[in-house]
């Protein structure tokens, strides 16, 4: 006997629906077994990890200061991927789009420039993030190179400029030595949304990128294209759609969100440039994206639900002295069956008895 | 490996396999209609038929990957059927289709033990293999990885791979389309060994001096039908051809319309292929003219997917003056600004290429109109307006739907085709080009398409179908054009030109160099 895999006539639209929640469930199965090998009990900890980050105020505040980045980053990642042009740089176009926008921070600190500035370091972080976005792209269109691995590669650079910059140039002169920027004046910080909390007006952009990225896909012109092209990419080119233009408009629009998510963490939540910005928001958003179904709703429910596994993870630190590493661990489970639960809606799977070997009929 | 079973004989011996009544369908289509077939071991038993005559049917009863729907198997005097391919390679009979499976980055020893069902060890298969290429003169070299190899090459790991299981009964699927002439010859030599050997070949082509030279007796296909069978060798080029094609007499069309000026326009077009694969288009002149059909015939393969991606912008041309429709240059312009120059086109795909399979109606209708009418407004897409031509569409061309607005891969390939043709037709466009408009349907819906070809150029629009049923040109075209190696005949009258002279023209006989070249339209 084995297991083998049959193409289904048509896809399943049940599957398609379930998926996600068929993933989150074998997730939960698998972090039960993990949990037991690592001494601790199963149904304290999940509850810890996924239970007690709903139960007060502070963490459902800080579940939402997590989504925010996440959501925004993967709906840009959608786009994309719906288009079949694989950005898997997010993360570095993040950093490059924090720093863009922290540059301006830095040089009018103290000089106090105008009402002008937050709005222009927004600017700068969504253009900073397109333009590090469209490296990959160009070369992809130009020489053919793999989007894949040079956006991914990017990320590292990205990382190192950080680096530099906050240990060299961009240093606080009274920091103490400290790798971090002077504290952000704030003309340089976004407005919170509740005062005492740390729930900054990011999130309504990023809840006005959910509502851009669902009317481009499902009402326009270009939403049609960004389907046709990822589907039926000879129906595409039928249709008259350009399909190295189309990788470059959503990588630059990716790009742009991961910049702009950037820029956000370091003036909001975080308030100066350090050489840690993001615990992985960009590749966390990868999962997040394929968790909600690259749908822009779906990618706002699945957001809230990753956040809470970093939420989670902070106080499973606590309480159960587990490394923070778990996350990851959970996160890439996730994934993984997130991936080969959305195979089922286009394979079944079938026990086929192995009987060639029977077939010898008289010669 | 083994000798097959009388190594020295070479007089035809007693069928080693019999047909009786083979039928297979397809919905209401009858693609094999009571066939019998035999076949003897050292005999190279030629079928021949045009595209569609029912060839590859046949040839996956034979080989177990379809199964009949009546008639009778027998193999060496027992009956058989054939549950899968593998049943079939068991009892010796192999195939070397003309699509190769190969990974190219694996080395021939590779890929020949992928194929094989016994699991073996690839130092052990090299052996062997070289002993087989050796006896056969198939030179190969195991070790060498598939991309290096040129197709000839590649085209003997098939051979080798199907030799290997040693079949009394060896299947060849157009295995000259691939090849260049030297290689052809070389290739011919083999066969020619094998069936010393004693085992039976059969050999399947529609190239006609071919088969004339290779062949001992050719079963000839027309429609799913044996029209006849005889000793090629005993009959010319042209009496194969009118067997192939049929002979019936032609009646002209009744042509009730009036031919105006020239719609599309294509001066000396010569284009290399964008896939290495490809069919370099060589000094294609053409003209379509108001109110006429013109009809582009030949054997698939010979460039005419090339050319429907060159009309239709698809492809880009450097020479903007190759292609002028409604009299402007437009060798240069998009699919979508030849659509507003008023062409309109019909690819033969109709899934993945004509429209997107998981779409709806209503985004497919998307799909070759967002640039011209109004189903577009400031960049967001009218719902309303898709939904709305899709109901034209549906009711203009009676297309036969489960819901108002399904997946355009829920629809049956006639009313799928009567959909995309409609789409283009209510466009009200100048020019229409067509590929295969028909292919694949039943009577009722290619009837559909035609009529709807007819009506369309009765209104003053120019209309260019390609297509591999002769039968189907004949019927509605004006003019008719063969395309053979990239090259276009001249497009003559229908009421002048005879089937056979077709047939001819298609199976690549009586070309003039200087008649494609200096061959104008009309």
């Amino acid at each position: 006997m084995a297991l083998v895999l049959e193409r289904r006539s048509e896809r399943s639209v049940a599957i398609a629906l379930a998926s996600p929640l068929l993933a989150i469930a074998l997730t939960l199965v698998t972090m039960t077994v993990v949990f037991a090998a690592l001494g601790q009990n199963p149904a304290t900890a999940l509850a810890v990890y996924f239970i007690t980050p709903l139960t007060d105020g502070y963490s459902l505040q800080e579940i939402a200061v997590k989504a925010s980045p996440l959501v925004m980053i993967a709906v840009g990642l959608a786009l994309c991927y719906r288009a079949n042009a694989w950005n898997i740089g997010a993360e570095g176009q993040l950093l490059i789009g924090a720093i863009a926008g922290s540059g301006l921070a830095v040089m009018t600190h103290g000089a106090d420039p105008g009402p002008w500035l937050l709005p222009a370091m927004l600017l700068a972080g969504a253009l900073a993030g397109a333009a590090y976005a469209l490296i990959p792209a160009l070369c992809k269109v130009k020489f053919g190179a793999s989007e894949i691995l040079v956006s991914l590669m990017l990320v590292y650079v990205a990382g190192l400029l950080l680096d530099y910059l906050v240990r060299g140039p961009w240093r606080d002169p009274a920091g103490f030595n400290f790798p971090t920027t002077a504290e952000f004046d704030s003309a340089a910080t976004l407005p919170l949304l509740i005062a005492g909390s740390r729930v900054h007006a990011g999130l309504i952009l990023t809840l006005v990128a959910v509502a851009a990225a669902a009317i481009l896909l499902g009402r326009t012109l270009k939403g049609f294209e960004i389907r046709v092209v990822g589907t039926a990419p000879r129906a595409a080119r039928f249709a008259g759609f350009n399909a190295d233009r189309l990788v470059l408009t959503t990588f630059a629009i990716s790009g742009a969100l991961a910049g702009l998510a950037g820029l956000i963490e370091v003036a909001g939540p975080i308030g100066h440039l350090q050489p840690d910005i993001s615990p992985g928001y960009g590749f966390t958003a990868i999962i997040v994206a394929f968790l909600g179904r690259l749908n822009p709703l779906g990618i706002l429910a699945s957001g809230l639900f990753v956040a809470m596994t970093f939420i989670g993870g902070e106080q499973a630190q606590i309480a159960l002295k587990l490394p923070q590493d778990m996350t990851g661990v959970i996160q890439g489970i996730l994934l993984f069956y997130v991936l080969a639960c959305d195979s089922l809606i286009l394979y079944r799977i079938r026990w086929r008895s192995l009987q060639r070997k029977a077939l010898h009929g008289p010669l | 490996m083994a000798p097959p079973s009388d190594p020295g004989q070479t007089e035809p011996s007693p069928p080693l396999f019999l047909g009786r009544g083979l039928t297979k369908r397809f919905g209401s289509f009858t693609a094999n209609d009571a066939i019998d077939l035999d076949l003897a071991g050292g005999e190279i038993h030629a079928l021949l038929g045009e595209n569609g005559a029912g060839k590859s049917t046949l040839v996956k009863l034979i080989t177990g990957l379809l199964q009949p729907d009546d008639g009778q198997m027998m193999w060496r005097g027992a009956p058989v059927a054939f549950a899968g391919p593998a049943e079939a390679r068991m009892r010796g009979i192999a195939a070397v289709s003309q699509h190769f499976a190969l990974f190219d980055n694996l080395t021939v020893a590779e890929n020949v033990a992928l194929g094989l069902d016994a699991r073996a060890s690839v130092r052990k298969l090299s052996d062997e293999l070289e002993r087989v290429a050796q006896r056969y003169g198939l030179p190969l070299d195991p070790k060498r990885e598939v991309w290096r190899l040129s197709v000839g090459e590649r085209q003997r790991i098939e051979i080798v791979r199907a030799l290997l299981q040693d079949p009394q009964l060896l299947i060849l699927d157009e295995p000259t389309a691939v090849l260049t002439p030297a290689e052809a010859d070389r290739l011919f030599e083999v066969l020619e060994q094998l069936r010393a050997d004693g085992r039976a070949l059969l050999y399947i082509s529609h190239k006609l001096e071919e088969v004339r030279r290779l062949a001992g007796t050719a079963t000839i296909l027309r429609g799913g039908r044996v029209v006849g069978r005889c000793d090629p060798r005993l009959e010319s080029t042209a009496t194969l051809a009118r067997m192939m094609v049929g002979s019936d007499v032609i009646a002209p069309k009744q042509s009730i319309h009036t031919i105006g000026e020239p719609r599309l326009s294509v001066t000396a077009l010569t284009l290399p292929p964008d896939d290495p694969h490809g069919v370099t288009l060589r000094d294609i002149t053409l003209q379509v003219r108001s109110g006429e059909i013109v009809g582009i015939a030949g054997v698939a393969g010979n460039g005419q997917d090339e050319l429907f991606a060159a009309l239709s912008g698809e492809t880009v041309i450097d020479r903007e003056e190759a292609i002028a429709i409604g009299g402007t240059a437009a060798g240069g312009l998009t699919i979508n600004q030849r659509r507003e120059l008023g062409a309109a086109f019909v690819p033969e795909q109709r899934l993945g290429h004509a429209t997107v399979p998981t779409m709806s109606l209503s985004d497919n209708a998307l799909l070759t109109g967002h640039g011209t009418g109004s189903l577009v407004r400031f960049g967001l897409v009218d719902r309303g307006a898709t939904l709305a031509l899709v109901d034209r569409v549906t009711e203009t061309f009676d297309v036969r739907k489960a819901k108002r607005d399904p997946e355009a891969a829920r629809l049956s390939g006639g009313n799928l085709q009567k959909f995309i043709v409609g789409r283009e037709i209510l466009r009200e466009p100048g020019l229409l080009i067509v590929d295969q408009p028909s292919w694949g349907l039943d009577a009722g819906a290619a009837g559909a398409i035609r009529q709807a070809l007819l009506d369309l150029s009765a209104t003053g629009a120019a209309v260019l179908v390609i297509s591999q049923d002769l039968d189907e040109l004949i019927e509605i075209a004006d003019r008719i054009a063969v395309m053979f190696h990239g090259r276009l005949s001249p497009p003559r009258p229908v009421s002048e030109i005879g089937r056979d002279q077709l047939g001819l023209l298609m199976g690549g006989s009586g070309w003039q160099t200087t008649e494609a070249r200096d061959g104008a339209g009309a």
